[in-house]
């Protein structure tokens, strides 16, 4: 007895058959389809780039690939939870920077690094609640409350200090960005690592595990999925959203640490359009903007396509780097268009 | 069922809304083990007394007992602690995750390292198994389900937390009579594992099939509470309305008798129409003045092939003459434009605009149609508004009220004023009656006869064969996308016959022979 009166034309299944067709299989992963052509895309360049300059597939090009962008994939982790809810946080990059001038003016000031640290982390989280609180018992769009805590942010850092911060040179959080050598290869072709690369992989697993594997990222998928479903299948919709924009807010105060720790010094006009690298990161690693499709895993990848790329444009020294960002939304576009196009077939398999 | 203490009593319920009293003292109860139908006109307080009792809405006054403990909800998770759960008319699901995953959200068998999915997947398999979908592949997007078989899985869901009520809000708005069959299956199962069954629909067949007890509602007071196999039908329907059953008549249509034999030229004649993946090739005939209906079951391509006759979607074969002419109708402002409207059967998504009023609801169209740059005077708007709403019986008729408040049926009535306004030729309705009241429905039947009367052409698509019937002067037979039969109207022609024909017509391809 089948329950559907649906005739199977195309590739609509019919539930009874009991072997699934190709099509059947790929629809189950179709929504992984993006992520799985970002990490095409990653190695392409990786190939490509190696062909064509050389020196890319080697311990201390990959070693500084991740190095340089630990803090993209941190906030990138922050902002696919927020994301796949069908939300967005445009106050991450200002977030950072009020963050790193109000570390490293407290560390200067003689506060224990731990302490300035935990300060740093927590106005990320204090900022991100106050946009999660806009959004949820306000109602105000997520564009518009994190474009204005992003305002007040900026504000905030400006306020504290308009030129540069120079982090002591003894600070303990200079430690944060020391270099660990994993393989000494020859010359300087050294596998490294350093604290903030560590605390994006933890991150990144940490992200991934709450995502898939706890009631917490389930609805967060629901969210994004239909919110009023959600809702009315009782999960905790608004405490999940306030989660979130404090996740990533939280994120970006500790991607601000990893920053800081890295360059020595901060600033009030540190991270200007930052939380559009990560929105990017996110979009090329195949999370849909609408929301509740996704991976963290894809958002990490789009990330290192991203910084991938401006390692490539300075290898090649004929492409000027003011064309970085045409290529970046070049990329950029490429993904939505392949994203729509999977959106059709998905919506052309349901008719 | 005798005996057994309530599970749920409500007394004395009230609910208001700015302007509206949607309840008034209402008093509701429910039995262990039994199918109690909530029964009622459009607007009369089902939606918002199942509300009520599902936390959604906060009550004003009176008190809600569950197994004799009076309760307070604040929110949907409330009701469902205390034992209640709630299948809505739309399916809530989230289409984006797979099937086990719906069934289980927010239920998920977790373990040391956060969710098992493993066990998860097993109890959402052992639940689904019990309303006979053992055959489901959980891994699966929810999307790639049919709604019938969703609507199924937003039971399974609702049993996951073993309810002592379940409440089933119009569930069947949207299945064909074989799915129907299968759901009332599944209730009649639980309804013997002793779940108390709340259920609401719009359709008496469905009442009597399946109802133990109905209590009926108007207006928002309670009218009363009768054993099923005590309230005949017509007595069901007149406790509906407040009007007795010579009343309900006269308002049906007079159509039945009405025959048009048409003649001369075709208004509208297509050859080969169809589209690839959605209309197979058809070929159909429209006179001046006559009904035509499509028949066939939910997704056997009617609404398809209505909306290449309106250009909602381009045909990629075949010609249409349009008063003998050559046409291309390749959008909805060009099918305006050759005076063909086009309702549409998703009333909430592509009908109504929510938030405006129903004079701005009614006006769309002809604005539409003039052009955005010569707008509708007030006084013309006020004097369009003010005709349909007499001509339809728009209650209430209140202009400048948003749309959003007044009932399904009422909404719909303004609809089909929002189209008659553009004084069409042609009007195609897709499921105009859908999830509407008994009266209501009367009233846009008539309306259709009397539009056939002045000369216009209309399709008329519903999914409830008997309307089909009664209205259509030829009805079009759809089954798999494509024309199966064209039967003339007649005394001959009952419901049965069209049944006849799409069950003759094989089972070869989808062996749902029961």
């Amino acid at each position: 007895m089948t329950v559907t009166t649906r005739p199977p034309t195309g590739s609509a299944p019919g539930p009874a058959s009991s072997r699934p067709s190709l099509s059947d299989r790929l629809g189950a992963r179709l929504s992984a389809l993006p992520t799985v052509a970002a990490l095409l895309i990653f190695v392409g360049m990786i190939i490509y780039g190696e062909a064509a300059y050389g020196r890319i597939v080697q311990f201390n090009t990959l070693s500084n690939l991740l190095v340089n962008n630990s803090h993209l994939i941190i906030l990138a982790v922050g902002l696919t939870f927020v994301i796949l809810t069908g939300g967005i946080d445009l106050s991450v990059g200002a977030v950072i920077a009020f963050s790193s001038v109000a570390g490293v003016m407290l560390s200067n000031a003689g506060w224990h690094p731990v302490a300035a640290v935990l300060v740093m982390v927590l106005i990320g989280s204090a900022l991100g609640l106050v946009s999660g609180v806009l959004i949820q018992y306000f109602g105000v769009q997520p564009f518009i409350a994190t474009l204005a805590t992003m305002f007040l942010a900026r504000g905030l850092a400006s306020m504290l200090s308009t030129v540069p911060e120079r982090l002591a040179d003894d600070s303990a959080i200079r430690d944060l960005a020391a270099q660990l050598k994993i393989v000494d290869g020859d010359k300087v072709n050294d596998l490294v690592i350093t604290p903030g690369v560590i605390a994006a992989i933890v991150i990144v697993v940490v992200g991934f595990t709450v995502l898939h594997r706890t009631r917490f990222g389930r609805t967060v998928y629901a969210i994004g999925g239909s919110e009023q479903s959600a809702t009315l299948m009782g999960l905790p919709v608004t405490a999940t959203k306030l989660g979130i924009y404090v996740i990533s807010g939280t994120l970006a105060g500790i991607a601000a640490v990893v920053y800081t720790s890295r360059l020595g010094s901060a600033q009030n006009i540190t991270g200007i359009g930052w939380e559009l690298d990560a929105i990017a990161a996110v979009v090329i690693g195949g999370t849909l903007l609408t929301g509740g499709t996704g991976f963290v895993l894809g958002s990490v990848v789009g990330a290192l396509v991203l910084g991938l790329m401006n390692v490539l444009i300075t290898r090649d020294g004929g492409i000027r780097p003011e064309m970085t960002t045409i290529i970046t939304g070049g990329i950029l576009l490429v993904f939505v268009i392949l994203q729509r196009v999977l959106a059709a077939r998905r919506r052309g398999e349901q008719a | 069922m005798t005996g057994a203490p309530p599970i749920v009593e409500m007394k004395d319920i009230s609910i208001s809304f700015p302007g509206v009293k949607a309840l008034d003292e209402v008093d509701f109860r429910l039995f262990p083990g039994e199918v109690h139908t909530l029964m009622g006109e459009n607007g009369a307080g089902k939606s918002t007394l199942i509300k009520a009792l599902t936390g959604v809405y906060k009550i004003d006054s009176g008190e809600i007992l569950v197994d004799g403990e009076e309760r307070r909800f604040g929110g949907t998770a409330d009701a469902q602690a205390a034992g209640i759960a709630t299948v809505y008319q739309e399916v809530n699901l989230c289409s984006n995750l797979s099937i086990g995953e719906n069934v289980m959200l927010g239920h998920e068998v977790r373990g040391p390292f956060g969710i098992n999915w493993k066990a998860t997947h097993r109890a959402a398999a052992e639940v689904l198994s019990t309303l006979g979908l053992d055959h489901l592949d959980l891994r699966r997007p929810l999307s790639t389900l049919s709604l019938a078989v969703q609507q199924l899985v937003a039971i399974s869901r609702a049993m996951i937390t073993k309810p002592k009520v379940l409440i089933l809000d119009e569930p069947t708005s949207s299945l064909d009579a074989n799915e129907v069959a299968n759901l009332f299956t599944v209730i009649r199962r639980l309804r013997g594992q002793g779940v108390a069954i709340l259920f609401v629909t719009h359709f008496l067949d469905q009442v009597y099939m399946i109802s133990d007890r109905i209590t009926v509602l108007r207006n928002g007071a309670f009218v009363g509470e009768y054993p099923t196999r005590e309230l005949d039908r017509t007595t069901l329907i007149s406790k509906m309305i407040g009007k007795d059953f010579a009343t309900l008549r006269s308002l049906g249509s007079e159509r039945q008798s009405h025959h048009y034999e048409p003649r001369g030229e075709p208004l509208l004649r297509a050859e080969d129409l169809g589209r690839k993946g959605s209309t197979e090739p058809t070929d159909l005939e429209l006179h001046q003045g006559e009904v035509l209906g499509l028949a066939g079951l939910l997704g056997s391509g009617r609404t398809e092939l209505a909306r290449l006759l309106y250009g909602a979607d381009r045909p990629d074969s075949g010609t249409v003459w349009l008063r003998g002419k050559k046409t291309d109708i390749h959008n909805p402002t060009s099918a305006l434009g050759h005076r063909i409207a086009f309702s549409s059967e998703n009333r909430r998504d592509e009908g109504i605009i929510r938030d405006l009023t129903v004079r701005e609801n009614l006006v769309l169209a002809v604005q539409a149609k003039r052009g955005w740059f010569r707008p509708l005077t007030r006084k013309e708007q006020d004097a369009l508004t003010r005709k349909y709403l007499t001509e339809l019986n728009v209650r209430p008729a209140d202009p400048e009220r948003p749309i959003k408040f007044l009932s399904g049926g009422n909404q719909q009535k303004v609809l089909l004023g929002r189209w008659l306004a553009t004084e069409p030729d042609l009007l195609i309705l897709d499921e105009p009656t859908r999830g509407i009241d008994v009266g209501a429905k009367a009233e846009i039947q008539a309306a259709v006869a009397a539009l056939a009367a002045k000369g216009v052409a209309v399709v008329f698509i519903s999914s409830e064969l008997e309307e089909v019937v009664r209205l259509s002067d030829r009805i079009i037979v759809m089954k798999d996308h494509r024309k199966l039969a064209e039967l003339e109207n007649g005394p001959h022609v009952t419901a049965e016959t069209i049944v006849a024909v799409i069950a003759d017509e094989g089972d070869d391809e989808e062996g749902d022979t029961e």
